[in-house]
């Protein structure tokens, strides 16, 4: 009792690491991941860059919601070694010299979250809606947003605030 | 989505303010009560032209800048140097116990560290007390995360794998092999019926219920259904503990109630309470599933003891679904009525479910008794004992699942009479709460249904079902009563003022999305007289000044008049200063005379006798006031203190594929004074969309052959997206209360999901004609 098992002799190694660069956040930056490791590991664990967050892990959510290539993609579901050469923005990279990105601050405007752990994921999957130039009415809004999860259910708030971006874009 | 609602900017709100608010809402207070703002700046003169408070504006959220930059950090991304990850592995049956757990293949990978099991962990207590957090079931014995070798329910954490990195652990995970000797398990709710656990009645029963429905010429009976649902808060559990050394941990934990935790933490390994910090800046929501300690922040302190090395462990999605659920129920109601609509009586029977091991309920019933005029009412309640993790708080437990049943009855009931479904629950509109017998403290229902009637335009509504439609779609409308309480706790706040004008606030209550932090900071800005942005807010540390666990709706009533008793303290000290300056102008004022106002402390009744904050504080050679003080609430045995709401709602129905879509919903709230009129729109427009996903989508399904949840995941367990909600207007109605507690507030977090999912299943009687009495309503029901 009360004493962890002994560390034993390993006999089943790690994998071998690979290296990647990823431009993150417009910096870049050379990591040695595991093939196994998601890009939102990566960017989480191996990087401590907390702001995207994992709310399933399986693609269900959104709330990792990164953009790839200016591409709205779930971090989760996609591995860090397949991204070799990408430039990734994630929630940390939106402002730029302090100043929000219209996005960010069409959140705080319309109350777009609660406790605000979609949020991230929320914003980023609302910048790369508007980068895809599809959805122009409310109703095509809120179908284009239905990968992202909000639990807490600012919908119609986070509906509104795109449409405020979209209105000044 | 048209809707009434500023939406200035949050830094132009600051500075527009910023000059004259203060002297404003201490006024209001002093006076009594729930004044509007057009009403306070006639009432202080053009003396001093005074803005809006922040009290009751639509002021944007104080933490939103963290929130929408990934600044605010929730419990699993604290980090320390060498921390250690985990995988929680969890029961693959249902009851029975551990055979043999063989960990020699995970050990055996490079960089695990350790697996912990019942057999080789730290001690922990071995007696129930130890267990039972504050808000735990009075009856039963909390469970034991790995304590011994029974399994109690499906998905029961049964070991944990440490390792150096979180991909390693969790592959180790797969390697753990473990043999069970499984026993007989029941989790099929109707299977029990026969064995149920009779609760004492929640309240006393009037009158002779069951005369009264069998002389009653109009009567209704029916059986409801409310399935199990889970919170899925999007942040997962997860608990970081910080070794510091000396015996030292820190745990940043996913929880509602930070001095919860510590003290249930302390208990369980024995600790002392200076050796144990708990913090939560912030709550990826929670929903009452944070209300109690969850099995994590054990396994997380047992690897640290076990390890001496600062550990995290974070649940995966599936595994959120071993924690507490709302219970599935049962509910048989029987209503009897004059044929001119008079009620005269009510019976109210609920069947709930909890665990083996604890007797978890709240009372479905008695919303029922105390809601509508009638003079014969009678209750029951059973308990079913199923091999399940023990149930829990879901949003407004009990109303949302009572006033359910409550609210489509009194439909089915209506459309017996031939009575519009509004104009009989005016018919049975009560001035008092029925069971007690005692006026209410405030009471505007009458106004939420004139108010949202209006608002919707019920009085198009033809009476009919399957008498609208909209193309291929039918159209239906159906309404329901929402009714929650207005509770409050005792709490301790604690202000520091600077002679610079800067007030840091601090108390252990906790933000899980509600608007805590903001609300704080808008009622002590007002109170001290400051600018928004002079005004720091600390919360989530078990450090900080005595609060009970948010919940209940009772945070935001509880904190913002803590924060005028503490603001009252100060300002008594600031005056005391400012009387021992040489030709005070303040010499002879009394305290209640007084208010604070930008950085001034000023007679109310010439305001060219002020003092500033600044010099009085220097004056006596004072950096810095500090007081704390705990609120408590006078018990008010002459009134009933409650929150209501009307929600009226719109479907659209396929008429071919039954598909059915909620496109309007109005709810009209009556719930005292509301603190920021942007933050509690969220609230109630969020709990509306919770009654979408209770009515229409949620459900956790159960393989009862394995006892296993089959949809423990957000994909195959359905909550609503963006595209299930439409247009959803929020009205608060005026209501001022001068009894419930000096602010007036009542409280906001579960009143908005009470009477949401009736509201939507009589909007779909009314449109397709057919009746579902068990949610959710899919659409194979409506075949």
């Amino acid at each position: 009792m009360a004493q962890p098992n002994a560390a034993a002799q390993s006999s089943i190694g790690s994998p071998s690491k690979i290296s990647v660069e990823l431009i993150i956040n417009g910096v870049e930056t050379k990591l040695d991941v595991a093939p196994w490791t998601t890009l939102l590991d990566a960017l989480r664990e191996h990087l401590d860059l907390t702001g995207t967050k994992k709310g399933c892990d399986h693609g269900q959510c959104g709330a990792c919601t990164v953009l790839v290539d200016g591409r709205r993609i779930n971090s989760c579901l996609t591995l860090a070694v397949m991204k070799d050469g990408a430039r990734v923005t994630m929630i940390e990279g939106l402002a730029t010299d302090g100043v929000l990105h219209p996005m960010q601050q069409a959140f705080i405007d319309h109350d777009a979250f609660q406790c605000g752990y979609c949020t991230p994921g929320q914003i980023c999957s609302a910048v790369g809606l508007i980068a895809e130039g599809k959805a122009k009415t409310a109703e095509e809004i809120r179908e284009m947003m239905s990968g992202n999860i909000c639990r807490c259910a600012a919908y119609p708030n986070i509906v509104s605030a795109i449409q405020q971006v979209m209105g000044a874009s | 989505m048209p809707r009434d609602r500023s939406t200035p900017s949050h830094r132009g709100d600051i500075s527009r303010r910023t000059v004259l608010q203060g002297a404003v809402a201490v006024g209001v207070l002093t006076h009594g009560q729930a004044v509007s703002s057009a009403t306070v700046a006639a009432e202080q003169g053009e003396a001093s032209k005074p803005m809006a408070p922040y009290i009751g504006s639509a002021t944007s959220r104080v933490d939103g800048r963290d929130k929408v930059t990934g600044g605010a950090k929730y419990a699993g991304e604290f980090n320390a140097p060498g921390l250690v990850h985990a995988s929680v592995i969890g029961s693959a049956i249902a009851k029975g116990r551990i055979a043999r757990i063989d960990v020699s293949e995970a050990i055996s990978v490079g960089g695990v560290v350790a697996v912990l099991t019942h057999e080789n962990r730290p001690p922990m207590a071995d007696d129930d007390k130890a267990y039972k957090d504050a808000v735990a079931p009075d009856q039963g014995s909390p469970f034991r995360p790995l304590y011994d070798d029974r399994i109690r329910f499906s998905g029961q954490p049964i070991a944990l794998v440490l390792a150096e990195n979180s991909e390693t652990a969790r592959f180790a995970a797969s390697l753990v092999h473990v043999e069970y000797e499984p026993e007989k398990h029941v989790t099929d709710l109707y299977s029990k019926l026969n064995d149920v656990v009779s609760l004492k009645a929640p309240a006393k029963p009037r009158g002779d219920t069951a005369s009264a429905l069998a002389s009653s010429p109009v009567r209704h009976h029916g059986e409801y259904y409310v399935p199990i649902e889970h919170h899925n808060p999007m942040e997962p559990y997860a608990s970081t503990v910080i070794w510091e050394g000396g015996g030292k941990i820190t745990i940043y934990d996913k929880t509602q109630g930070v001095q919860n935790v510590h003290g249930y933490v302390c208990n369980v390994f024995n600790l002392k309470p200076e050796d144990v910090r708990v913090m939560s800046p912030f709550v990826g929501g929670a929903f009452g599933s944070g209300l109690r300690p969850q099995y994590q922040v054990v396994l997380a302190v047992l690897a640290a003891r076990a390890l001496e090395r600062s550990v995290r462990v974070v649940l995966t999605r599936q595994q959120m679904y071993s924690l507490g659920y709302r219970p599935a129920m049962i509910q048989r109601i029987d209503l009897g009525a004059e044929t001119d609509g008079t009620l005269n009586a009510i019976s109210h029977d609920a069947t709930t479910v909890t665990s083996q091991y604890e007797n978890f309920h709240r009372n479905e019933t008695t919303w029922s008794g105390l809601l509508y005029k009638s003079a014969n009412a009678k209750y029951a309640h059973n308990l079913v004992r199923l091999d399940l993790s023990t149930s829990c708080d879901m949003r407004a437990p009990s109303a949302t699942t009572g006033v359910y049943a409550l609210e489509a009855a009194m439909d089915e009931l209506a459309v017996a009479l031939k009575l519009d479904p509004l104009e009989f629950r005016l018919k049975c509109y009560s001035e008092r709460d029925q069971s007690s017998g005692l006026p209410f403290s405030s009471k505007n229902l009458r106004e939420c249904y004139r108010q949202g009637a209006e608002a919707f335009g019920w009085d198009k509504r033809s009476p009919e079902p399957r008498a609208m439609r909209d193309g291929r779609e039918l159209v239906g409308w159906g309404m329901a009563t929402g009714i929650w309480e207005a509770l409050q706790v005792p709490i301790a706040v604690r202000i520091a003022l600077t002679a610079n004008g800067h007030a840091e606030v601090s108390c252990a209550t906790s933000d899980i999305g509600t608007g805590t932090y903001t609300i704080m900071a808008q009622v002590a800005a007002d109170m001290l007289g400051l600018p928004l942005d002079g005004v720091d807010i600390r919360l989530g540390d078990s450090t900080l000044p005595q609060s009970p666990v948010e919940g209940g709706s009772w945070i935001a009533a509880s904190v913002s008049n803590g924060i005028v008793t503490t603001s009252r303290a100060v300002l008594k000290e600031l005056l005391r200063l400012a009387k021992e300056m040489p030709n005070s102008p303040l010499a002879t004022a009394a305290p209640e005379e007084v208010v604070l106002s930008g950085g001034m402390i000023v007679s109310r009744r010439d305001a060219a006798r002020a003092v500033s904050i600044a010099d009085a504080m220097q004056h006596d050679g004072v950096d810095r006031i500090v007081r704390e003080e705990t609120t408590r609430f006078a018990r008010d045995s002459s009134h009933a203190h409650n929150t209501h709401s009307a929600i009226f709602a719109e479907v659209k129905v396929d008429e071919q594929l039954n598909v059915v879509r909620v496109t309007r919903v109005v709810s009209a709230v009556a719930a005292g004074r509301i603190l920021n009129a942007k933050t509690a729109h969220s609230q109630v427009m969020g709990s509306v969309v919770w009654g979408i996903g209770m009515a229409l989508h949620e459900e956790t399904l159960i393989d009862h052959a394995f006892g296993r949840i089959m949809n423990a995941n957000i994909a195959e367990y359905h909550v609503p997206v963006n595209a299930d909600v439409q247009d959803i207007k929020v009205i608060f109605v005026d209501e001022k209360d001068e009894i419930v507690n000096p602010l007036g507030v009542k409280g906001l977090g579960e009143i908005g999901i009470v009477g949401v999912a009736a509201a939507i299943a009589n909007a779909i009687y009314h449109a397709t004609g057919k009746r579902v009495r068990a949610l959710p309503i899919t659409l194979d029901k409506l075949y």
